[in-house]
């Protein structure tokens, strides 16, 4: 119970915690749909290609999210007009557009005064979450994780059958971009705790690992964001104790936690299923003798 | 003379320099099966996708109904049944979840479904036989199955006009003739089936009427006579029809 306590003596500590904990329950459910349509790369690419967007709002004291939501419009066009134009490939054209947008981003950093600031975009800084990121962040996620749970059904049939949305009506072009525009807000809401190279991982491990653990996308919605929010905040506990990087540790433990379901998951587990299958075999042995 | 129930004139489609749909003309009457044979490449999902407006053509006209597809689409007429490899059959919903987005269109802002959808979708779930499988992830059902499951979709959706996407690839003869079964109680019930095609031997069981396409409609008639050979090598070269009448 002390080792619990004791770090949330700190006002910094539960600052990073209430910040880390919103950033992971709304990337989780983001992520949810991402691993279904197979939107990990585009994940990787907007919440890199936000960079410029964000150093650009710092410069001018605009909202980060602003600044974020106009580069990751214009990424996902770029990477539509390169892929549409050319004889380039969708992966190419991604990695093409999402790191020269991060280098510009970079560029724009290296030229800006008070540097400090602007390289906690990239590593995050957990630690160091103001007040006024603390309300950024709260406002974002409520806003982005009302709108992703409101949506939730319209969501899940973009993903399962985009041509069945649009015979009943409904504009699958309308959901991808709102989906994309979800995406890029949610990249601002992660910046602040685990900074843009890191907020992939929160973007897609919650979600991958959901889905190994059941066949229905509703619990998915109920089992990612739980299972984010509790690797995180352990995340957390344990780079305080361990005295290591918050943000990296936090990404690191949703990967232990993934890699445990990739081999324990019962019905999709590498060995989670040899075991199930084992047992079925005992089982039909002793029925026949 | 009552209105078709889909009416397509002189449509033309290309993509970029691709010519897909050339001047083709259908017209189909209500409550008819209506298959839809042609060789890969020949226009079929293009008319699909015309007829469900998510194609604009560069020419000519689209009805469905008398209306334009757009209305008919959000009023819930049109019922789509993809072709298998176009579903992600790992996609982590049930059976009743995949019937259910055929209320989408009757329901609010959220999509919440009421005591109605829920009643459609055990209907049309019990109309295709799967009411003890609406529990079941998707990919768990048989070929046969997984196409009643997206009939069914269209049945709950109270389409009027139905397309279906090569219902007979990966379906075993016994599925394939509760499907043709089905197909047919929906036609005598009102609803307008069209229904593309590579197995030309279920054509007779299953449709009123032929359509051979090859960019444009060659022939539409009865299926025993669009079916003759002689036609048939119009549509796909005499290659197949050789490699037939050797196998």
């Amino acid at each position: 119970m002390e080792l619990l306590l004791e770090p949330l003596s700190y006002d910094f500590m539960v600052r990073a915690i209430v910040t880390t904990a919103l950033a992971a329950v709304v990337c989780a459910v983001l992520s949810c749909w991402l691993v279904l349509i197979g939107w990990s790369l585009m994940g990787d690419a907007v919440s890199h290609a936000v960079l410029p967007g964000v150093v650009l709002a710092y410069i001018v004291g605009a909202p980060f999210a602003l600044g974020a939501l106009v580069f990751a419009l214009i990424a996902v066009t770029l990477i539509g007009v390169v892929r549409n134009t050319s004889r380039v490939k969708e992966d190419a054209a991604i990695g093409i557009v999402f790191s020269s947008l991060f280098a510009l981003g970079l560029v724009l950093i290296s030229v800006t005064p008070s540097q400090t600031d602007l390289n906690h975009i990239i590593f995050g800084n957990l630690l160091g979450v103001s007040i006024p990121d603390l309300i950024q962040v709260l406002v974002l996620g409520v806003v982005a994780f009302a709108i992703l749970i409101l949506k939730r059904r319209d969501l899940t049939l973009y993903a399962f059958d985009p041509t069945h949305a649009h015979a009943i009506g409904l504009s699958p072009q309308r959901l991808g971009a709102l989906l994309l525009g979800l995406l890029a807000l949610t990249s601002v809401v992660a910046l602040q705790t685990v900074g843009v190279v890191l907020v992939v991982a929160m973007l897609i491990i919650p979600g991958a690992t959901a889905y190994l653990l059941t066949d229905r996308f509703s619990r998915m919605l109920v089992i990612a964001p739980v299972v984010s929010a509790v690797c995180s905040i352990a995340g957390i506990y344990l780079s305080y104790y361990l005295d290591t990087a918050s943000g990296a540790m936090v990404v690191l433990t949703q990967g232990v936690v993934f890699a445990v379901v990739y081999l324990f998951s019962p019905r999709q587990g590498l060995i989670g299923t040899r075991l199930a299958k084992a047992r079925r075999r005992k089982a039909a042995a002793l029925a026949a003798a | 003379m009552s209105t078709p129930a889909i009416a397509v004139e002189n449509v033309t489609v290309h993509y970029g320099e691709v010519l897909a749909l050339d001047a083709a003309s259908l017209t189909v009457d209500p409550a008819r099966i209506c298959g839809l044979v042609g060789m890969n490449g020949s226009g079929k999902s293009t008319l699909f996708k015309v007829i469900m407006g998510m194609v604009k053509p560069d020419a000519g006209t689209v009805r469905i109904g008398g209306q334009p597809p757009s209305k008919a689409r959000r009023e819930g007429g049109i019922g789509y049944v993809p072709q298998s490899e176009e579903v992600d059959w790992q996609f982590p919903l049930s059976v009743r979840d995949v019937v259910m987005m055929g209320r989408y269109g009757h329901q609010g802002f959220t999509r919440r479904a009421s005591k109605a959808d829920r009643a459609a979708v055990d209907e049309a779930l019990d109309r295709v036989e799967l009411g003890d499988y609406a529990g079941r992830q998707i990919g768990q059902l048989s070929g046969g199955q997984k196409k009643r499951a997206f009939v069914a979709r269209g049945i709950a959706q109270g389409a009027t006009i139905m397309l279906l996407d090569e219902p007979f690839a990966g379906v075993d003869k016994r599925s394939e003739a509760t499907i043709t079964r089905l197909l047919r109680e929906l036609a005598s019930d009102g609803c307008t089936i069209l229904v593309s095609t590579h197995d030309l031997h279920a054509l007779p069981q299953l449709c009123d009427e032929a359509v051979l396409l090859m960019h444009k409609v060659l022939m539409h008639g009865p299926p025993e006579r669009v079916l003759q050979p002689e036609n048939l090598a119009m549509a796909f070269g005499l290659d197949v029809l050789n490699r037939k009448e050797a196998g």
